[in-house]
C-alpha cells in the first residue's frame, strides 16, 4: 500500500496541469456538457477539443501503442481523468468509442479491425453508438431479434434497435444481430460493426425526459454489412457483447464525474442561506452530505483497488461487479441532494431566468436516472452481482 | 500508486480465516460466550503465540512493529469470526495508546506483556454522559506529590472485568482539551469494576468507578488531547474493521442459506428479491473495506488526512454492517429470529460495533467539520 505518486507521476500531472491551464477552450463548451442535444457546430469543437487532446498524448494512455495509446500503466490515465475534473473540461464525444468499442476491439477484433478502426476513435473520426437494447429486448438483452442474414460476403440486416444515444450523430454502430433464430438465445447473437452511413438505415429521433433529443430509434431495412465487420465468431457476440458491457459499466461507474458532483453540491451547501445559516451547517443537511461525501470517498478508494489490481494483473474479485450500481445510484442521490438544497428553486426549468446554475441541477437530477438504466438497469445489475459474483442459482 | 494489500497482508489474511475457522467455529464462539466471564484463556494463548497480540507493539518490547492495516486485515478475520474476548481493545487499541504515549518504563511493565499475551489491557473513555468530547469530560485527575489520584466513573468499557490495567482518559484542567489518558493498574487501591450486560455476548461490558486512585508519574502517557484524539481514531478504524468482517459474514451466511432453502420448489436464492437483498449487501461492502484500508493505511502513513480517514471509515462501516446484518436475519426467515441460528450474534455485534468508539453520526459530524463545512 502506497497512496504516493512517484516523482516521475507528479510531474506528469503539473504537466498535463499546465497543458489544461493553455489548452482549454474558453468558449462554446460547457464545462460539464451532458448535453445530449448537440448542433452541428458544438459536435465540430468537441471534436477538436478531443483532438488536440489526443494529438497532446493524453488519450487512451494504456491502449497499445500500435494503435494510438502510450502503453502506459492506468495510473497515468487516472491522472488525466482527475486533471479533467479539476479544470472542468469538456467531456469527451468519442466517450463511448474509447471507454467501450475500443477496449473490446483491443480484446477481440482482428489486426485489421483494429487497425482500421481504433485511430478513429482516438481522432473523433469516427463517434460510435451502440446498437444494443431493442423494442422487445431490454433488460432481457439476449431475447434480442434484429437479424441478419449472411448472403455471400455481406449480412443482410432487418430489425430495429432503441434507446441509441447519439445514433443522429454517429458514424458508426457496434451492434447485436440475430445470425441463428434456432440457436439457444445467447448463442445465436453476433456482433457487428455498421457504417451509420449505409443504405436502409433510418434514425428516428426520441425525446428524453429531460426534454432533448438525447436518443434515438434505428431500422435496418435490408442493410448491408459487410462479413469483415463480424467481431469475434458467427453466433459467438454474447462474449463479445459482455466484454463491451464490462466495460460499460465501469465507465459509468468511474468516479470522475461523481467527484465533480460532489463539489459542485458542497458549493451549492455552503452559498445556499436557509434559516440565516448556510445549508451546510444545517444539522440534518449537514450530515446528510458527510454521509454523501464518505460514499464517494469509498467509491473513489475502490476504483483505485481495481486500478491496481489490474496493475497487478489480478482478478477484481466481486468488487468489480457493483460499480455501475454505485456509481450511477450515487451520482442520482448527489444530485437528489442538491434538488432539496434549492427547494422552489428545484422547480424550475432550465432555461427559466431565474434558474439557479442555468439549470444544471434539474437537469442532472433527470439525466442521472437515466444512466441508473442504461447499460442495464440498478434491477438488472443486482442480478448480476447475485449471479455471476455471488453465484446464486439463475431464475430465468 | 499502489492501493491494495501486500502479499504479506494477504498470507496474514489466510492464515488469520483459517486459524478461527478450525479454533473458533461458530460452535467454540458459542461456547466461549457460555462462560461466565466470556473469555477463552486457551484460545487467547495460541492468539498469542501466532503474534497477533504482539502485531503492532513495537519490536523493543517484543512485538512485530507493524502497523494499523496489517492490524486492520487480522480484525477483519475477527469479525468475520465473531472473536469473544478482549483481543481487540487490548492488542489494537490499549497496545497503540502505550506505543503511543508510553516511556520506557510502563511500556516495560505493560506493554511487553500485553505482546506475550501475559496481560489484557483496556481503554475507558466514556462515561454515563455517552460523550465522547474531551470537553464533556468529568473523570478528574488531580496532581498528587507522587503523580495524580483519579477520581470518576467510566461507563461502557470492554473487558475491564479481564484486564491487567486500563487505559483511562482523565481531565487535568479546566480547558475543554485539557484531558490525558493515564494507566492504571486494575487492582489499584480505589479501582473498582462492575459488570454491565451487555447485549452483544461476544462482547463484555463494565463499568470502572475510580476513587481516589493513585498513579505514579509514568502512568500519564504523553500527548494529551492529541493522544486522545489518536486512541479514538485507532479505536475507530479497529471497531471498522471488525464491522468489515462481520457485514462479509453475515453476507456469507446469507448467501449459503439462500442456496440451500427451498421454498415454491426451488432455492430461495433464485428469486429476486433474495438476489437484490444480498447485492446490495455486497455493493455496499466492497467499497467500504477500500475505504478501511485507506483509513488504516492513512492512520500510520498521512498524518494530515488520518482523521478525516477514521471517521469516515466508522461511519460507513458501522452503517453497512448494521444493514447487512438485519438484512441477513430477514433473508434467513423464521430460523434467523431463533437462539439457534448463529446469525443473531453477528446481528447484535453489529449493533455494539455501530455504537462504541463513535456512532455513525458523531463520525459524520466530524468528517463535516474536518472538511470544513
Amino acid at each position: 500500500m502506497d497512496l504516493n505518486f512517484t516523482s516521475e507521476e507528479a510531474a506528469f500531472r503539473r504537466q498535463v496541469r499546465a497543458w489544461l491551464d493553455d489548452n482549454l477552450p474558453t468558449s462554446g463548451l460547457r464545462g460539464f456538457d451532458r448535453n445530449a442535444d448537440r448542433d452541428q457546430s458544438t459536435l465540430n469543437r468537441l471534436k477538436a477539443w478531443q483532438r488536440r487532446v489526443q494529438e497532446a498524448g493524453y488519450l487512451a494512455l494504456a491502449w497499445p501503442k500500435e494503435y494510438g495509446g502510450q502503453a502506459m500503466d492506468p495510473v497515468r490515465q487516472s491522472i488525466v481523468n482527475e486533471e479533467m475534473v479539476r479544470a472542468k473540461a469538456p467531456a469527451l464525444i468519442g466517450g463511448m468509442g474509447i471507454a467501450m468499442v475500443g477496449p473490446t476491439l483491443i480484446s477481440w477484433g482482428d489486426d485489421e479491425q483494429k487497425t482500421r478502426y481504433l485511430p478513429k476513435i482516438l481522432a473523433a473520426e469516427e463517434i460510435w453508438c451502440q446498437g444494443y437494447s431493442e423494442p422487445g429486448a431490454g433488460s432481457d438483452l439476449a431475447s434480442l431479434r434484429t437479424r441478419a442474414i449472411l448472403e455471400g460476403d455481406e449480412f443482410v440486416v432487418n430489425g430495429q434497435k432503441v434507446w441509441t444515444s447519439n445514433a443522429h450523430f454517429a458514424d458508426m454502430m457496434f451492434c447485436l444481430v440475430r445470425t441463428d433464430p434456432d440457436a439457444p438465445k445467447h448463442r445465436g447473437i453476433s456482433y457487428v460493426l455498421i457504417d451509420m452511413k449505409t443504405p436502409g438505415i433510418t434514425v428516428k429521433p426520441l425525446v428524453q425526459m429531460t426534454g432533448e433529443r438525447g436518443f434515438n430509434e434505428v431500422f435496418f431495412d435490408n442493410v448491408r454489412v459487410p462479413r469483415q465487420n463480424l467481431v469475434g465468431k458467427l453466433n459467438e457476440g454474447w462474449m463479445v457483447a459482455n466484454a463491451t458491457l464490462f466495460h460499460e459499466r465501469n465507465m459509468l461507474g468511474s468516479t470522475t464525474t461523481t467527484r465533480m458532483l460532489l463539489n459542485r453540491l458542497k458549493a451549492l451547501a455552503a452559498s445556499t442561506m436557509r434559516g440565516g445559516r448556510p445549508l451546510a451547517q444545517d444539522p440534518v443537511f449537514r450530515q446528510r452530505l458527510a454521509d454523501l461525501e464518505i460514499r464517494v470517498e469509498a467509491m473513489n478508494y475502490h476504483m483505485l483497488r481495481q486500478l491496481t489490481d489490474s496493475i497487478r494483473g489480478r482478478n477484481p474479485g466481486l468488487g468489480a461487479w457493483v460499480n455501475k450500481l454505485v456509481g450511477t445510484e450515487l451520482n442520482h442521490d448527489l444530485a437528489t441532494a442538491a434538488m432539496e438544497a434549492m427547494g422552489d428553486y428545484a422547480t424550475l426549468a432550465r432555461d427559466d431566468r431565474h434558474a439557479l446554475d442555468r439549470g444544471f441541477w434539474p437537469y442532472e437530477w433527470m439525466f442521472s436516472l437515466g444512466l441508473v438504466i442504461g447499460g442495464g438497469t440498478s434491477h438488472i445489475q443486482k442480478n448480476i452481482i447475485a449471479e455471476r459474483g455471488l453465484k446464486l442459482p439463475k431464475s430465468r | 500508486m499502489d492501493f491494495g494489500l501486500s502479499d504479506e497482508q494477504e498470507q496474514l489474511r489466510a492464515s488469520a480465516r483459517s486459524f478461527l475457522a478450525r479454533e473458533c467455529p461458530a460452535r467454540r464462539m458459542r461456547e466461549i460466550v457460555a462462560d461466565a466471564a466470556g473469555l477463552a484463556p486457551e484460545l487467547d494463548r495460541q492468539i498469542a503465540q501466532l503474534g497477533w497480540t504482539g502485531l503492532i507493539v513495537p519490536e523493543q518490547f517484543g512485538g512485530a512493529g507493524l502497523g494499523m492495516l496489517d492490524m486492520a486485515v487480522l480484525l477483519e478475520e475477527c469479525g468475520y469470526a465473531a472473536l469473544p474476548g478482549p483481543f481487540l481493545f487490548s492488542a489494537a487499541i490499549a497496545a497503540f495508546a502505550l506505543a503511543a504515549g508510553g516511556g520506557e518504563e510502563i511500556n516495560s511493565r505493560w506493554l511487553g506483556p500485553l505482546a506475550a499475551g501475559d496481560a489484557i489491557g483496556t481503554v475507558a473513555i466514556a462515561e454515563a454522559n455517552d460523550s465522547l468530547n474531551p470537553a464533556e469530560l468529568t473523570t478528574v485527575a488531580r496532581p498528587a506529590p507522587s503523580g495524580a489520584v483519579l477520581n470518576g466513573v467510566k461507563m461502557f468499557v470492554p473487558y475491564a472485568q479481564a484486564a491487567q490495567f486500563i487505559v483511562v482518559a482523565a481531565r487535568t484542567g479546566p480547558g475543554p482539551r485539557e484531558v490525558a489518558l493515564f494507566v492504571v493498574d486494575a487492582r489499584a487501591p480505589g479501582v473498582k469494576v462492575r459488570p454491565l450486560k451487555s447485549l452483544d455476548l461476544t462482547r463484555r461490558l463494565a463499568i470502572v468507578e475510580l476513587d481516589g486512585v493513585l498513579v505514579e508519574p509514568a502512568a500519564r502517557l504523553s500527548g494529551d488531547a492529541a493522544l486522545f484524539d489518536r486512541v479514538l481514531d485507532a479505536g475507530a478504524i479497529a471497531i471498522a474493521a471488525d464491522a468489515i468482517g462481520g457485514t462479509q459474514r453475515a453476507l456469507d451466511m446469507a448467501v449459503e442459506y439462500a442456496q440451500v432453502r427451498e421454498q415454491f420448489g426451488k432455492p430461495i436464492g433464485s428469486f429476486q428479491a433474495i438476489k437484490h437483498a444480498a447485492a446490495e449487501i455486497v455493493a455496499d461492502l466492497e467499497p467500504t473495506r477500500a475505504l478501511l484500508w485507506y483509513a488504516a493505511y492513512a492512520f500510520d502513513a498521512l498524518p494530515r488526512e488520518a482523521a478525516r480517514a477514521a471517521a469516515m471509515a466508522k461511519a460507513r462501516a458501522a452503517d453497512v454492517y448494521s444493514r447487512a446484518a438485519g438484512k441477513a436475519v430477514l433473508m434467513h426467515g423464521g430460523i434467523g429470529f431463533t437462539w439457534e441460528h448463529d446469525i443473531h450474534f453477528w446481528f447484535k455485534r453489529a449493533r455494539l460495533d455501530e455504537s462504541l468508539f463513535g456512532a455513525p453520526p458523531f463520525h459524520r459530524e466530524r468528517v463535516a467539520a474536518l472538511g470544513g463545512y
